[in-house]
C-alpha cells in the first residue's frame, strides 16, 4: 500500500524529470543545501540563547522574534525541495535507513520545539538578562542543537548510501 | 603550475598514506562532509543576518554595528574549520577538486565574499555608526548586501556543483 503510493509517486512526471534530467537533481540539491544551512544555522542562534552562550545582550524573545522568521523561511524551502528530492527516487529513499533516521530525528525536533513554545517558554519575557535562562531553556536548546548536527550528518549519510555522487 | 605536473601532484597525493587512508575508512568522507557543511551554516546564516541588517529587513532596532558585532565572528572563526575540512576532502580524492574548474570558481567566489565582508567590517572598527551617518552610506550599506548574498548562494552552488562536473 505504501509502496505503491511511493511508486506512483516516483512516477509522476515531475519525478521522472528530476530523476531522468542531467541538471535538475543537482539544482535541487543546491537550494536544499542553501535552505538547510540556513534553517541550522538560525537555529543554532536561538539554541545558543537558550543555553546562554551567545547574544546575552538581548533578551530570549527579541533573539526568537527577530530569526524565527527566517528559519521557517528556510524550512518551507528545505521541505520543498526535500519533497522533490525525494519523489524522485521515492522507493529507494524510503527504506534507507539513514532517511527513516533523518525524518524520525526532524519529528523530534519539531516535538522538542512545540513543547517549548507550548509549556516550557513560561516566563521568557523576563529572560534578558547576560544570567543563565532556567535549566528548561537549556535543556530544549541543548537538545535542539544535537538534534539538527545529527539532521545534517544523517542527510550527508544518505547520498552515501544511495547511488548518487556524493 | 602547468596541467601536467597538477595531473603528476595529485596523483601523488591520492597515493599518500593519508590519502590512502582517508578513501579506505568509509565514514571520514561523510563525517568531514558533515562537519564542512555546519560550518557553512554557521558562514551563511550570519552573513545572511548581517545582510539582512544593511537591508533593514530584520533587527531594525538595534544598530548595525551590533549585529556586525555578534555575527562577524561567526563569519570569520568557522573559516579554519572549513580550509581544514576543505583540506581533507582534497587530499582524500585530489582530482575531484583540483583539477575541477568549479572548485577554482569556487575558491574565487569565497576571496569576493571575504573581501566584501571586510568592506563592511573595516570602516564600522573606525566608526561604529559609519553606515548610518547619511542616506548616501546607507545605500552603499544596502549595495554591499545585495552583493554579498548572491555569492555565497553562488559558493553554496558551487561546491554542491563539484561533485558533479568532471576534472579536466
Amino acid at each position: 500500500m505504501l509502496d505503491q503510493f511511493l511508486q506512483s509517486l516516483q512516477d509522476t512526471s515531475i519525478a521522472t524529470a528530476i530523476r531522468e534530467g542531467e541538471t535538475l537533481f543537482p539544482w535541487i540539491e543546491c537550494v536544499h543545501v542553501l535552505a538547510l544551512t540556513v534553517v541550522i544555522g538560525s537555529i543554532a542562534i536561538v539554541d545558543l540563547r537558550l543555553i546562554g552562550l551567545t547574544s546575552r545582550d538581548r533578551s530570549v524573545i527579541q533573539t526568537t522574534a527577530s530569526v524565527l522568521p527566517v528559519t521557517w523561511t528556510a524550512f518551507t524551502f528545505a521541505v520543498i525541495t526535500g519533497g522533490l528530492l525525494f519523489a524522485s527516487n521515492a522507493t529507494t529513499y524510503a527504506h534507507n535507513f539513514y532517511f527513516q533516521v533523518k525524518i524520525a530525528l526532524i519529528a523530534m525536533a519539531g516535538v522538542n520545539m512545540a513543547a517549548y513554545h507550548l509549556f516550557l517558554n513560561r516566563g521568557a519575557d523576563s529572560w534578558h538578562t547576560p544570567q543563565l535562562t532556567p535549566f528548561r531553556a537549556r535543556l530544549v536548546g541543548g537538545l535542539s542543537l544535537c538534534l539538527w548536527i545529527a539532521i545534517a550528518a544523517f542527510g550527508r549519510w544518505i547520498g552515501f548510501t544511495i547511488n548518487t555522487p556524493t | 603550475m602547468t596541467l601536467q605536473s597538477l595531473d603528476s601532484f595529485c596523483s601523488w597525493l591520492a597515493a599518500t598514506s593519508v590519502s590512502q587512508v582517508i578513501q579506505t575508512v568509509g565514514w571520514v568522507i561523510p563525517a568531514v562532509q558533515t562537519v564542512h557543511i555546519l560550518a557553512v551554516a554557521a558562514v551563511v546564516t550570519s552573513a545572511l543576518m548581517i545582510d539582512l541588517r544593511l537591508l533593514g529587513i530584520r533587527g531594525t532596532e538595534q544598530p548595525i554595528a551590533a549585529i556586525a558585532r555578534r555575527f562577524l565572528p561567526f563569519i570569520w572563526w568557522p573559516l579554519p574549520i572549513l580550509l581544514a575540512t576543505g583540506a581533507i576532502l582534497i587530499i582524500a580524492e585530489p582530482a575531484r577538486a583540483l583539477e575541477n574548474p568549479v572548485f577554482i570558481l569556487k575558491m574565487g567566489l569565497l576571496l569576493a565574499a571575504a573581501g566584501i565582508t571586510l568592506a563592511c567590517q573595516i570602516p564600522l572598527q573606525r566608526n561604529p555608526a559609519f553606515w548610518e551617518i547619511s542616506a548616501g552610506r546607507k545605500r552603499v550599506a544596502r549595495l554591499i548586501a545585495v552583493a554579498s548574498m548572491p555569492l555565497w548562494v553562488a559558493i553554496i552552488c558551487a561546491g554542491r556543483w563539484i561533485a558533479y562536473v568532471q576534472g579536466t
